[in-house]
């Protein structure tokens, strides 16, 4: 059926030399994008254009309108609209790499000025906003016990709800549970912390504290650990339980000696992973922990600091030596959750649950 | 979970003593005191669960209610936020009409920019991109959702911001014309930048959504179309688009679900401000969860009491996108299941 083959059928002499229709060469793309980008520089600094963002736009579009043109001189409309899709697809994927490449790429370069071991062992103190020096050791602390005390609240409640629906869930309550769960990973952090205010501080009377801020951080957390353990705990083949109970063993031994200790890899990436996410959580810490420039090591009770909020804070300051800081420190964040990001990976691949059968 | 279909075919081993024959309650195991125990506290987390969702919705509907029982404006039409009463007397005044404004526009820019681009990247991942490639990819793609919202709002506002003058002085002179993109100069802290900010936060998930999706879709649908001469385009939107529709949908929706509730990159990069703008472009608007962040810090009780209500409001919408875009994914599950 192809539409491609100009040549009509005709008598045996006049077949030509390949039943292939005309096709572009391999490196054609790459040529289109280096003319285009080529052209596109040109055009930029030919009118003028400071903002590199434009000149990235036009490298795109001439490189679309250019391999389609090509296309349909050479292949036929319809290989050129596969090629149209083609290179879109391709602009689509660029286009999500630049900003996480200027990100990581201004992050580092922005950050790294004032990044050394003074800048990680010392608080903010007195120091106002125009100064320079200062730390985020106070700020280190804060989202460190934060983070831990969420994780203590979160975790058993987590494993614990993955565990029922997995092990035990068949009715009414567990589909319920499920709908909820996934629910609850749509809920805005902001609203996380209002629910801790309104109910922590509002109502029960206690003061800002690091305390109320992990509770916040600990329902953002245990949705995510039940999604994650859940598919884990699936992953256990069910040949083990068998073999468990066939020796006798209580359910809940069966569980926590042979299910668990099977799945123990991927329910630890899932639990790291938690914490990477609710470490950059600013919102519910801006409201429930407040702000405190000074050391702080008791959660329960007064202010705390933490990494995001320090970064909020530093950029609202809105000086030079502040906004130094606010990317020190972003640095800092990011370097902390991309750490653990790997880290839960690397547990991944390495305790990765034998499904084979 | 199916102990006794597999086990009772196997042949007995010899030197296991036959047991007593147990009543089959005991058998089943939920009465030995440390089952009933361990069911009972992983029941009880569950249902916890359950609790603090209720809890949430209580606690903030009673302060809410508390809020709204002093409220002079009509909470849903008024376009002030004046808790504190400073310009009508000590009565309060305030209302979400301008953050109801400022979150749609900035949440359906959002959509707008990153659904097509989510579907592009999804696309080259379960389809386009070398077998090898795919993979690290993939991450890199979460590497984006790992990243902090302060980051991106911090990013936002010192980097992307600055340079976003140029294009928008150039839609002003296009199409300008249209009052939706009219810019008057000044730092570019709009309504557009929150918008395109959140496209780029948003995109990971909606990302991930589509391409599981994508990869669902039967091979022979795909092989048949191959078959028939199609080319690559033409597979994906003969057999992949038509089968992941409505996992599309239920990804942007969670999409919108998250860019509905983001907090401090907005706060970050926004220039708030209680006037309802038509253009995108200029100052004007707010959202919802950037006004609390932005006010809370001199709110007193009351107005702590006011934020609280705008934030049941954005809770109640964030849950009925979420609950909806799930719905729509189970129902997926279901029906894929039954076509593997």
């Amino acid at each position: 059926m192809s539409t491609t083959t100009p040549t009509p059928p005709g008598p045996l002499v006049e077949r030509p030399a390949t039943l292939k229709a005309a096709t572009l060469p391999r490196w054609s793309p790459l040529a289109v994008a280096l003319g285009s980008a080529a052209v596109a520089v040109g055009i930029g600094l030919g009118a003028g254009l400071h903002s590199r963002i434009q000149w990235g736009l036009i490298a795109a579009l001439l490189f679309i309108a250019g391999s389609y043109a090509l296309a349909v001189a050479v292949e036929g409309t319809r290989q050129a609209r596969d090629r149209l899709a083609t290179s879109l697809v391709w602009v689509m994927f660029l286009l999500a790499v630049v900003p996480l490449a200027s990100l990581i790429y201004e992050t580092v370069q922005r950050g790294i000025k004032v990044f050394d071991v003074y800048f990680l062992t010392h608080s903010m103190g007195v120091l106002s906003d125009e100064e320079t020096g200062g730390g985020i050791y106070h700020a280190l602390i804060g989202t460190l016990q934060q983070v831990l005390l969420a994780s203590v609240i979160a975790v058993p409640i987590g494993l614990l709800t993955a565990i029922y629906l997995v092990e035990y869930g068949r009715g009414k309550l567990s589909k319920v549970i499920t709908f909820f769960v996934d629910v609850m990973t749509g809920i805005p952090s902001i609203v996380a912390g209002l629910f801790v205010l309104s109910f922590w501080i509002l109502i029960l009377g206690f003061g800002y504290s690091g305390w109320a801020g992990a509770m916040a951080l600990a329902i953002l957390m245990m949705p995510v650990i039940v999604r994650s353990t859940e598919e884990m705990l699936k992953l256990v083949p069910n040949e083990l339980r068998e073999a468990s109970l066939a020796l006798g063993v209580p359910k809940w031994r069966t569980i926590l000696k042979v299910v668990l200790p099977t799945a123990i890899g991927g329910i630890t990436t899932g639990v790291m992973l938690s914490v990477a996410r609710i470490a950059g959580e600013t919102a519910p810490v801006l409201l429930l922990v407040w702000v405190n420039p000074l050391i702080n090591t008791n959660p329960f009770e007064g202010s705390q600091a933490s990494l995001p909020l320090y970064v909020y804070q530093q950029y609202a300051a809105g000086t030079d030596a502040s906004y130094d800081r606010a990317w020190a420190a972003a640095l800092a964040l990011i370097g902390f959750i991309m750490i653990l990001n790997l880290a839960a990976r690397g547990i991944a691949r390495w305790k990765a649950p034998k499904t084979g059968r | 979970m199916d102990i006794s279909s597999k086990t009772t075919a196997r042949p007995p081993v010899d030197d296991v003593q036959p047991v007593a024959p147990v009543d089959k309650a005991a058998a089943r195991g939920a009465t030995r005191p440390g089952d009933r125990i361990f069911l009972g506290f992983s029941r009880g987390s569950g249902i916890a669960l359950l609790a603090i969702m209720a809890a949430i919705a209580a606690f903030l509907t009673y302060r809410t209610a508390l809020a709204l029982a002093d409220n002079t404006g009509n909470f849903l039409t008024t376009f002030e936020w004046d808790p504190a009463g400073s310009s009508t007397g000590g009565k309060p005044y305030f209302g979400i009409a301008v953050l109801v404004f400022g979150t749609v526009v900035s949440s359906v820019i959002a959509l707008l920019i990153a659904v097509p681009v989510a579907i592009g990247i999804a696309l080259f991942i379960s389809h386009y991109a070398p077998r090898k490639l795919a993979t690290p990819i993939a991450y890199v793609i979460d590497l984006l959702a790992a990243v902090p919202s302060i980051v991106y709002g911090l990013w936002g506002a010192l980097v992307v911001a600055p340079n976003l003058t140029g294009l928008y002085s150039w839609l002003d002179d296009y199409f300008g014309w249209t009052g939706v993109f009219e810019y008057n100069g000044g730092a570019p802290r709009s309504l557009m930048t929150v918008g395109i900010l959140l496209a780029i936060m948003i995109l990971p998930i909606i990302t991930n959504v589509s391409r599981e999706v994508f990869l669902q879709v039967p091979k022979m649908h795909e092989e048949a179309a191959l078959a028939l001469g199609a080319t690559r385009w033409e597979v994906i939107r003969m057999s992949v688009l038509p089968f992941g529709r409505s996992g599309i949908i239920s990804a942007s929706m969670l999409g919108l679900g998250r860019a509905l509730g983001e907090t401090i990159a907005v706060a970050t990069v926004l220039s708030p401000s209680f006037l309802i703008n038509a253009s995108v472009l200029d100052y004007g608007g707010g959202t919802f969860a950037q006004n609390i962040a932005s006010k809370f810090n001199e709110a007193s009780e009351y107005g702590q009491d006011a934020l609280i209500a705008s934030g049941l409001v954005l809770f109640v919408i964030t849950l009925l996108v979420n609950g909806a875009a799930r719905l729509i994914i189970a129902r997926r599950k279901e029906y894929s299941g039954a076509n593997a």
